[in-house]
């Protein structure tokens, strides 16, 4: 049962990393593709963790990889709006 | 299944490796040589071995990426980076190929190892890398917390003699209350606890002073980049002390072996533990302190064009 | 189980390499860390596919992984600002007659 959960969210997250990805490549510009950058991968990497979440033994691990999600989020929330600034500051400065 | 993903592995970070040596332009050789590093922790914790594979995420990943980008930042305002067309040199492509070479030759010459239960002798810590770092060889990590000392009063010496009594580094400044000020107080504390539990768990799990202090220099150099830690003075008493605690305590340490006559730098059985878990506190607060100077740099004064 | 994470491990690797291809073309400063930035996630996303195969040592890694991922980029930023120690934020870049506009004062 725990398997079939872990298959199931891994391979959605799987899907958004790719989706991400994509979108890294294929988007015309610096801010569409900061978009896709921190919302598909963190979104991707967010279900791979609660996949996991099913494989792990005990509460620690558990606690592990929900504070390794959560920095990633508090990481590309900041990087997003940092590169974002700096990116309109290239291109009116 | 898993060897493909190890391929895939291998032939990303020989990828990166060449576009990193053949990349256009400085600043995209710099990102490729980030993107290295951190596929080299991956690949470090495949191969079983997580304590390099922390040190490669801290410093790999972290300081070594700011150093390369702070420099640039400094060059790409006198230098143009124009992508400089790489040449090929064949003397360097004849010794590295060589070193490959003989290198393969030799791994897949040796015998197979043989499995065969072996223990460590008695260490007084579990982890058999600590082990090795702090006891056995306790002598060359002496001398490279020596060595890391005077890499940084080397590049104090970069200095202009006018800016000495200067503060370290570039004076920061950030919007208040803006994103990398909250950045810089929210990390600091998570990143503190993380680098704290890195340095005690060291003894039985892989982790151990020098992950620990990258870990702690990285957030102290979060702080200091977003204006809340002001970089000292090199005069100032604290840090000084701080700079010289790893290399005394270990010194210290030695000399106390010797003194109760188990030789210079060999701990004693029943103190072991505890003499490597001080002296893992004293080098985590060495190495943390002087990573985050040599990554801010000598003293600066105004900014001269 | 340990196959599908495999696959799962290897698929992310690839969209990692779809990354490189952008730090490669990339036409901007910003589009390279952006792919440093990806790069980065992905590490931690197969490290932590990796966690039952190498247990909490593989976890450990991804949390220094997860803590500095932001480290470079931040870097980047200070880097390419007018002075070097800047915040790309500030409504003004520091004039050098009236000194760093913004600066935080604390002892």
């Amino acid at each position: 049962m725990a398997d079939i959960a872990t298959i199931a969210f891994t391979g959605l997250g799987l899907c958004f990393f790719i989706a991400g990805t994509i979108g890294l490549l294929r988007f015309p510009d610096v801010f569409t593709r900061l978009h896709a950058l921190t919302k598909a991968d963190n979104l991707g990497l967010g279900f791979i963790t609660l996949g996991m979440l099913f494989q792990v033994e005990g509460w620690r691990e558990m606690a592990l990889l929900v504070l390794i999600w959560a920095l990633t989020l508090l990481a590309a929330g900041t990087v997003s709006q940092l590169i974002a600034r700096a990116a309109l500051k290239d291109r009116s400065g | 299944m898993t060897w493909a993903f190890d391929a895939a592995l291998c032939a990303l970070i020989l990828g990166v490796a060449f576009a990193t040596v053949l990349g256009r332009g400085v600043f995209r050789s710099i990102v490729f040589f980030i993107v290295y590093g951190l596929l080299m922790a991956v690949a470090w914790v495949r191969l079983d071995a997580v304590d390099v594979a922390l040190a490669e995420a801290a410093i790999g990943a972290g300081l070594t990426g700011v150093l390369f980008l702070t420099t640039f930042g400094r060059l790409a305002r006198n230098v143009s980076d124009d992508a400089a067309p790489g040449r090929f040199h064949l003397p360097a492509a004849l010794a590295c190929g060589g070193l490959t070479g003989a290198l393969a030759w030799a791994w897949f010459a040796m015998p197979a190892p043989v499995r065969r239960e072996w223990e460590l002798p008695p260490a007084g810590v579990e982890n058999p890398v600590t082990a090795v770092l702090l006891n056995f060889r306790a002598w060359d990590t002496l001398l490279e917390s020596i060595v890391l000392l005077a890499a940084l009063i080397g590049l104090w010496m970069m200095a202009r003699d006018g800016d000495w009594g200067n503060r370290l580094g570039l004076p920061q400044h950030v919007r208040p209350g803006g994103v990398m000020a909250g950045f810089g107080r929210l990390l600091p504390p998570v990143g503190f606890l993380v680098g704290v539990y890195l340095v005690y768990v060291g003894a039985d799990q892989p982790g151990g002073a020098f992950q620990g202090g990258t870990v702690l220099a990285a957030v102290g150099l979060v702080a200091a980049m977003a204006g809340l830690v002001r970089p000292p003075r090199i005069a100032a008493h604290r840090w000084r002390v701080a700079l010289v605690a790893g290399p005394s305590v270990f010194l210290v340490a030695g000399l106390a072996g010797a003194v109760l006559g188990a030789g210079f730098l060999t701990l004693p059985e029943p103190v072991a533990g505890t003499a490597i878990f001080v002296i893992e506190v004293g080098l985590a607060i060495s190495i943390a302190v002087t990573l985050v100077f040599l990554v801010l740099g000598p003293p600066e004064g105004e900014r001269r064009e | 189980m340990t196959v599908w994470l495999s696959f799962v491990a290897l698929g992310v690797l690839a969209s990692l390499a779809g990354a490189l291809l952008r730090v490669w073309k990339g036409p901007g400063p910003a589009d390279c860390m952006m792919g440093a930035q990806l790069v980065g996630t992905g590490g931690v996303a197969v490290l932590v596919l990796l966690a039952p195969v190498h247990g909490r040592g593989a976890l450990d890694v991804a949390l220094t992984l997860a803590l500095l991922a932001a480290l470079a980029a931040v870097g980047f930023v200070k880097a390419t600002s007018a002075d070097g120690a800047g915040d790309p934020e500030e409504d003004e870049t520091p004039s050098p007659d009236r000194g760093p506009a913004g600066e935080t004062s604390d002892g």
